[in-house]
């Protein structure tokens, strides 16, 4: 099967998550959460949420306490950088197991 | 009485192009000026985009076409090179823009004159090239030019010489409009910008194919690169069946992508594009009064190249000399190697001439290009079939 069951002729794609495929795998540094720190766990409330509005991706939800789509987080590290609270840390994706990324 | 400026909005207004952009530039200034004239007076129903360069003028004729417009530009020589980008990006986009390049020679140094150096220099940017051999082919070949873009989904540059047709006056006949909307129904686009059903055109495209969120594998780069291809290699059925179709209506058939002039007992054949190729024919009459057997063989569509036509017509020829009005620097003329390119591997072992000819608007006399023949002929040696270089004509 190839691609031309596709029928286009030209570029074409439609706005929907995972258009361009699993962005996710682009990632070599992981996007580590320290709850303690994080402003909405801390005050238990919506709050802050700057990573969410910050994220180029849109990956990142405005939820207490925040989750992060790893399918589709590229690693660009501006949550990081953007945290008031540093509670987000960028880390070699090699360097922690499975259970660590939690 | 029409000169091919003219006969080129012509061609437009009955097309019934909606958006035009164009940048005014020598010798098609005179295009922009008829046609913004058949859009104020209201004879054309279309946007006149005024832009501040070529770039501009194919950037707005591309948009206007992904949203469903029929759209025209028309430019020259360093207008066009000014386009090139947007040239790449009209064809890979698979948009049917069409475009009138009045061929003129390209500096350094300056020269507002006629030569094919522009056109041929964006040879490889995927568009379709036709090149006119006078001023009703011009006109009939804008028409024809939506047909067959709007049918492969790719563009097509009309190329007419500057000067030559451009701003001289001959008989045309300018089709009646309700015919024209016969032969060339409304653009349907392949695909198209609208808010109601957002979609995304020609984004970074990876290296492989990829899987889209429906789980449907599309294309890659390459294998977009591919389509085009495809698309250029069929092209050419396509024209000569929109070519046949137009003589069904108009009376004028150009169901060939090459013309022949005195070809069928022809042991020598001049070989050129464009308004030169009309000059060999003055030169080949010239050269039957002297007991020589020469034809002409005008290339009307340069891409794709017509390698078939070109082979049969070339089989069991003793001389091809080939005019170009054109140089590919280090190598020769395009349409000689062309030409050559397309006689390897066949059985035709006919020997080969180059002549680079009129360049800068060099003027390019009927009496030379016979002279030309004639010392191919004498200089030919049996099984010689190849020179290195092309041979000039000027004065150096």
């Amino acid at each position: 099967m190839g691609t031309r069951d596709c029928q286009h002729i030209c570029d074409e794609s439609s706005p929907a998550v995972g258009e361009a495929g699993k962005t996710g795998d682009w990632r070599d540094s992981f996007p580590k959460i320290d709850r303690e720190k994080c402003l909405p766990v801390r005050q238990n409330k919506p709050a802050c949420f700057l990573c969410w509005l910050y994220c180029p991706e849109a990956v990142i939800s405005k939820t207490v306490p925040v989750q992060i789509d790893m399918e589709y987080c590229k690693g660009c590290g501006i949550c990081a950088e953007i945290c008031p609270a540093r509670a987000i840390t960028m880390v070699s994706e090699g360097s922690l197991s499975v259970a660590e990324k939690g | 009485m029409l000169d091919g400026n003219h006969a080129a909005a012509e061609g437009v207004r009955l097309s019934r192009a909606q958006v035009i952009a164009a940048y005014p530039i020598t010798p098609q200034s005179p295009v922009t000026e008829k046609l913004s004239e058949f859009v104020e007076r209201g004879e054309l129903d279309a946007q006149y985009v005024a832009v501040e360069s070529e770039h501009s003028a194919l950037a707005v004729c591309t948009s206007a076409s992904m949203v469903g417009a029929r759209v025209f530009t028309a430019t020259s020589a360093h207008g066009l090179a000014y386009m090139h980008e947007m040239l790449h990006w009209a064809a890979g986009a698979r948009l049917p823009v069409v475009l009138a390049c009045v061929n003129r020679a390209i500096g350094a140094p300056w020269s507002v004159l006629n030569d094919q150096q522009d056109s041929i220099s964006q040879r490889d940017t995927g568009w379709i090239q036709i090149y006119a051999r006078n001023n009703q082919e011009v006109l009939d070949s804008i028409i024809q030019a939506y047909r067959i873009a709007e049918s492969v989904y790719v563009p097509v540059m009309i190329c007419y010489d500057g000067y030559v047709l451009s701003h001289t006056e001959m008989p045309v006949a300018v089709p009646r409009h309700e015919d024209v909307d016969r032969f060339l129904p409304a653009y349907r686009p392949h695909t198209i910008l609208d808010p109601a059903n957002p979609k995304n055109y020609n984004l970074v495209t990876l290296a492989n194919p990829r899987v889209n969120a429906e789980g449907v594998l599309c294309h890659g780069y390459m294998e977009l690169r591919y389509l085009l291809q495809e698309a250029l290699q069929n092209a050419g059925e396509i024209i000569v069946r929109v070519g046949g179709e137009f003589g069904e209506v108009f009376g004028r058939s150009y169901a060939n992508m090459v013309w022949e002039y005195r070809l069928d007992d022809a042991d020598v054949v001049v070989v050129a594009m464009g308004s030169l190729a009309m000059e060999a024919t003055v030169a080949a009459d010239m050269l039957r009064e002297a007991g020589h057997k020469v034809g002409v063989l005008g290339l009307r569509v340069f891409r794709p190249f017509p390698k078939a036509d070109v082979a049969e017509a070339l089989e069991k020829r003793r001389l091809v000399v080939v005019f170009d009005k054109n140089i590919s620097y280090g190598l020769e003329g395009a349409t000689c190697s062309e030409i050559k390119s397309t006689l390897y591997g066949s059985s035709i072992r006919t020997v080969i001439r180059n002549y680079i000819v009129g360049l800068g608007g060099r003027d390019v006399k009927a009496r030379e290009m016979a002279d030309a023949v004639n010392r191919s002929l004498l200089s030919m040696k049996e099984g010689d079939l190849n020179e290195e270089y092309p041979e000039w004509i000027c004065a150096i």
